[in-house]
C-alpha cells in the first residue's frame, strides 16, 4: 500500500543529487593531500565532504537549514584558499537527502562512502544517524552530527562518531528536573513520535520526572508525519495533566499546540530542541503562547559568534536560521580544523586529530570527550512569549550528566584513545569495533 | 463519558472528511474501474490553493468566515480543472490499455503533482491563519468547536446532494448507466467522455472541500498531506465497498470513528500493551476482518449497481 513512497523518494533524491552536484567542476582527483614534499607549484586537490539531512518531507526546512550551515563553512574555507599538505584545497559539499527515514539514511550513507567522501556532516535525525554511523565507522570515515542527540549514537563505540550538541540524556534530565522544580508539575502526560530522537528524549524526561516525584498520567504516541492529534489529546484531557511533554519535532508540536487549545486543555506543553524553532510559532499561531522548550547550547544571541553568524547566514541565503545551522556550521569547521592540524584530508590521518579538537565555534568552544560527545553541553530553557522563544535560564555548562555517562562507558575506555588509526590497519580495528555495539547499547540501561 | 463523546466527535469530523475523499475514489472506480491514486494529491492542491487565497485575504478586514469561503471558491474550480486535466491527459489515452497501465499512470500523476506542489508551495508546513472564530460549546462535558459542527453538517449536506444528483437527475442516470456498461450506455446516446469528465469534476470538487476542511480543522497544510489522507480514504472506500456511494460514506465515517476510538481506548483496553501508535493497525485490522467476511466491502454488491 505504500508503493508511491519509494519511487517518489528515489526521484526526489536523484533530483536533489543532480541539483546539488550540478556545478561539479572537473572530476575531482583522488584526495592525495598528504606528501608535504610535493614541489610542483601549488597543486590543488578537491576534498569532498558529505552532508546528509532530510531535504524533503516534514523536516525539509530543518534539513535545508543544516545544509546551509555546512555550505557556509565550506564556502568560507574555500575563499581562504587553505593549504593542506602543500596543496590548495577546495572543499566540495555533497548534499544528500535521507528524508528522515532510517532506511534511506543508510542508502545515502553508502552512496557517500562509494563517492569516497573524506568526511560526513550529519545526519540531522538520531534515527538516521545511528544506523548510518555503522557504515561510516566500517569505512573509517569521520562523521560529525550537528543535531543527532540520541545518546546511543556515541555509545556504540565507533571511533568515527562525533557530535557538537549535548545529547538527549542531558536534555531529558534537564527538562524533567525543570518540570518538577520550576513548573511544579505533579501529573504529567507524555507523547512521543516513536522516532529514536522523540522516544529517547521522552524516556529520559520520564525517568527524571518520576525520580522527582511526578506521576505520569498518560503515555501516548503519534508519528513524525501525523497532523491529527485529536484522539490522543482527548484521552490526555481526561487524565487532567498539568503539563504535557512532547518528544518530537516542530511539524507536530505546532499543530498539537493548536489542537490542545481547541480541545480546551489548559496544561502547557514542554518539549526539547526539535520543537524549539521559529517554525513552531508559525504553525501554532496564537496557541504557541506559554509553552516551554529546551535547546542544547546557549541562545544564538548569547553564542560567542551568534550575532555575526546570523548576519552572515542571512546575507548568504536570504532566509532566517531555522535551528541547527550554527551547529552544522561548527561541525563542518571542526572537521576542516582537524584536517588542517593533521595536515591531511585523509580520513585515517585527521581522525586522530579530532579528539584533540579545541575549536572556538559559533555555538561554544568545542571539545570532545572520549565517546565523541561535546563536552560541557549547556542546555537553555525557553518559553513562548509574543511569537518568540524567550530564554528563561541556562542549565549546565559544567557537564552535569557527563561523569555518570563516562562511568557507564568504562568498558569502552580502552578503545577510546584514538591514536592508532593512522594506517589502513584501521579497517581490521573497525571490524573488532563493530562487535562492540551490543554491550555499548546495554550501557545506558545499566546506568539507570 | 465526556471523553467518549469527545472521541466520537473527533471520529465524526475525521470520518466526514474521509468520506468526502472516499467518494472521489469510489465514483471513479465505479465508472472506470480505475483506482485514481492521484485523488489524494487533488485534495492537497485544493487545501494549498485555498490556503494561499486565505493568507492573501487574511488581513483584508473581511470576516474570517467570508475569507475561508472565498478560499474554498478558489479551490473548487482549481481542483475541478486539475481533475479534468488529469483525466484528459493521463487516463483517457489509456482507457483501453491493460488495467495496470492506468494504475501506474495514476501513481505517476500523484508523484508529479506532489513534486509540483513542493516546488510551488515549498517544503514547509503551512499554518492555517487563525481567522475562524474559535468559539465552541460544551456538550456533556465535551468541548466541541463550531468549526467541527460545520464540517460534519456540511459534509452530510454535500453527500445528500450528491445522492440526489446521482439518483434523481439526468446526469446521475447517465452516470449510473455508464457505470453499468459504458458501451451500451454509449449506444443509448450517452456521451461517455462527457460523463467521465463530469465524474472527475464532481470528485475533484468534493476533494477541494475536503482539503479545506482538513487544513482548517487541523490548522495545517503541506505538500505531502495528500498521500496518507488519500490512502486512508481509499481504505474507507474499500471498507464500504468500492464503487458504492453510500458505502464510501459509511466506510469513511466508520474509519474515522475506529481510528479515534482506537487511539483513545486501545491502550486502556489492553492494559498498556498496545498504545495509541497502534491506531492505524487497529483501523486496518478492522478492514481485514470486514474483507474476510464480506470481500466486496460492507455495502458492496457482487456485480451490478456500481456507482
Amino acid at each position: 500500500m505504500r508503493f508511491p513512497a519509494k519511487p517518489l523518494g528515489l526521484a526526489v533524491a536523484s533530483v536533489i543529487f543532480v541539483f546539488g552536484c550540478g556545478k561539479e567542476a572537473p572530476p575531482p582527483p583522488p584526495p592525495k593531500a598528504e606528501a608535504p614534499a610535493a614541489p610542483p607549484p601549488k597543486p590543488s586537490v578537491t576534498v569532498k565532504i558529505g552532508h546528509v539531512a532530510p531535504l524533503t518531507g516534514p523536516q525539509a526546512h530543518l534539513g535545508k537549514d543544516n545544509e546551509n550551515g555546512a555550505r557556509l563553512a565550506i564556502e568560507e574555507a574555500n575563499a581562504k584558499k587553505m593549504e593542506i599538505g602543500g596543496a590548495v584545497v577546495s572543499f566540495e559539499l555533497l548534499g544528500e537527502d535521507d528524508q528522515a527515514d532510517p532506511k534511506q539514511g543508510t542508502t545515502v550513507a553508502q552512496k557517500l562512502i562509494d563517492a569516497k567522501v573524506n568526511g560526513v556532516i550529519g545526519h540531522l535525525n538520531s534515527g538516521t544517524t545511528i544506523p548510518a554511523s555503522k557504515l561510516y565507522a566500517d569505512a573509517g570515515i569521520p562523521q560529525i552530527s550537528p543535531s543527532a542527540t540520541n545518546p546511543k549514537y556515541t555509545q556504540q563505540g565507533f571511533k568515527t562518531a562525533y557530535r557538537v550538541m549535548a545529547n538527549d540524556e542531558q536534555q531529558g534530565k534537564v527538562l524533567g528536573g525543570y518540570a518538577i522544580q520550576q513548573l511544579a508539575a505533579k501529573n504529567i502526560a507524555i507523547v512521543d513520535d516513536r522516532t529514536a530522537y522523540g522516544q529517547g528524549v521522552a524516556d529520559e524526561f520520564e525517568k527524571a520526572a518520576v525520580a522527582g516525584g511526578a506521576k505520569i498520567v498518560a503515555r501516548e504516541f503519534t508519528n513524525d508525519k501525523a497532523t491529527d492529534f485529536a484522539a490522543i489529546l482527548t484521552k490526555i484531557k481526561s487524565k487532567k495533566p498539568d503539563l504535557v511533554m512532547y518528544g518530537g519535532m516542530d511539524a507536530q508540536a505546532g499543530p498539537m499546540a493548536q489542537q490542545l487549545k481547541k480541545l480546551g486543555i489548559k496544561a502547557k506543553m514542554i518539549f526539547a530542541d526539535g520543537g524549539c524553532t521559529t517554525e513552531f510559532h508559525k504553525l501554532a499561531g496564537d496557541a504557541a503562547e506559554g509553552h516551554y522548550c529546551s535547546l542544547p547550547g546557549v541562545p544564538l544571541e548569547k553564542m560567542p559568534g551568534g550575532t555575526a553568524f546570523k548576519e552572515k547566514y542571512a546575507k548568504r541565503f536570504n532566509v532566517d536560521i531555522q535551528l541547527y545551522a550554527p551547529y552544522s556550521y561548527d561541525a563542518a569547521n571542526v572537521m576542516i580544523d582537524a584536517m588542517k592540524r593533521a595536515n591531511s584530508a585523509e580520513p585515517a590521518k585527521y581522525l586522530a586529530e579530532l579528539p584533540k579538537t579545541a575549536f572556538d565555534g559559533v555555538t561554544a568552544k568545542i571539545t570532545f570527550d572520549e565517546k565523541g560527545d561535546v563536552k560541557d553541553g549547556a542546555i537553555t530553557l525557553y518559553q513562548a512569549k509574543g511569537g518568540k522563544w524567550d530564554p528563561l535560564e541556562t542549565i549546565g555548562g559544567a557537564a552535569p550528566a557527563q561523569p555518570a555517562a563516562m562511568d557507564g562507558m568504562a568498558g569502552m575506555g580502552g578503545m577510546a584513545p584514538m591514536g592508532g588509526m593512522s594506517s589502513m590497519g584501521g579497517t581490521a580495528g573497525m571490524g573488532g569495533m563493530s562487535i562492540s555495539p551490543p554491550p555499548a547499547a546495554a550501557a545506558p540501561a545499566e546506568k539507570k | 463519558m465526556d471523553t467518549f463523546i469527545q472521541q466520537i466527535i473527533n471520529g465524526l469530523v475525521l470520518g466526514s472528511i474521509y468520506a468526502l475523499v472516499a467518494l472521489g475514489y469510489t465514483m471513479v472506480y465505479g465508472i472506470l474501474g480505475l483506482i485514481n491514486f492521484a485523488h489524494g494529491e487533488v485534495v492537497m492542491i485544493g487545501a494549498l490553493t485555498a490556503l494561499t487565497v486565505i493568507k492573501l485575504l487574511a488581513n483584508s478586514g473581511l470576516p474570517g468566515v467570508v475569507v475561508v469561503l472565498l478560499g474554498l471558491l478558489a479551490a473548487i474550480p482549481a481542483c475541478m480543472a486539475l481533475g479534468f486535466t488529469i483525466e484528459r491527459v493521463a487516463y483517457r489515452p489509456l482507457r483501453h490499455a491493460p488495467r495496470l497501465a492506468p494504475l501506474i499512470t495514476a501513481i505517476g500523476v500523484s508523484i508529479v503533482l506532489q513534486q509540483l506542489a513542493m516546488i510551488f508551495w515549498g517544503r514547509s508546513y503551512h499554518a492555517f491563519p487563525p481567522i475562524l472564530p474559535a468559539s465552541g460549546r460544551d456538550i456533556g462535558g465535551a468541548h466541541i468547536m463550531d468549526l467541527q459542527i460545520v464540517i460534519v453538517l456540511l459534509a452530510a449536506a454535500i453527500m445528500a446532494g450528491l445522492m440526489l444528483l446521482i439518483n434523481k437527475t439526468r446526469l446521475g442516470r447517465a452516470m449510473r448507466a455508464t457505470a453499468e456498461n459504458p458501451q451500451i450506455a454509449g449506444l443509448m446516446g450517452v456521451n461517455i467522455n462527457a460523463i467521465i469528465s463530469a465524474t472527475f469534476l464532481i470528485g475533484s470538487a468534493l476533494a477541494a472541500v475536503a482539503g479545506v476542511m482538513v487544513s482548517a480543522n487541523y490548522s495545517i497544510a503541506h505538500y505531502h498531506m495528500g498521500f496518507i489522507l488519500g490512502l486512508k480514504a481509499f481504505t474507507a472506500a474499500v471498507l464500504g465497498g468500492i464503487g458504492n456511494l453510500p458505502g464510501a460514506m459509511l466506510g469513511g465515517v466508520l474509519l474515522g470513528l475506529i481510528e479515534s476510538l482506537g487511539a483513545g481506548y486501545v491502550g486502556d483496553l489492553t492494559g498498556g500493551f498496545l498504545g495509541s501508535h497502534y491506531q492505524d493497525v487497529f483501523a486496518f485490522f478492522v478492514l481485514i476482518l470486514v474483507l474476510v467476511f464480506r470481500p466486496s466491502g460492507l455495502m458492496g454488491e457482487k456485480v451490478s449497481e456500481r456507482a
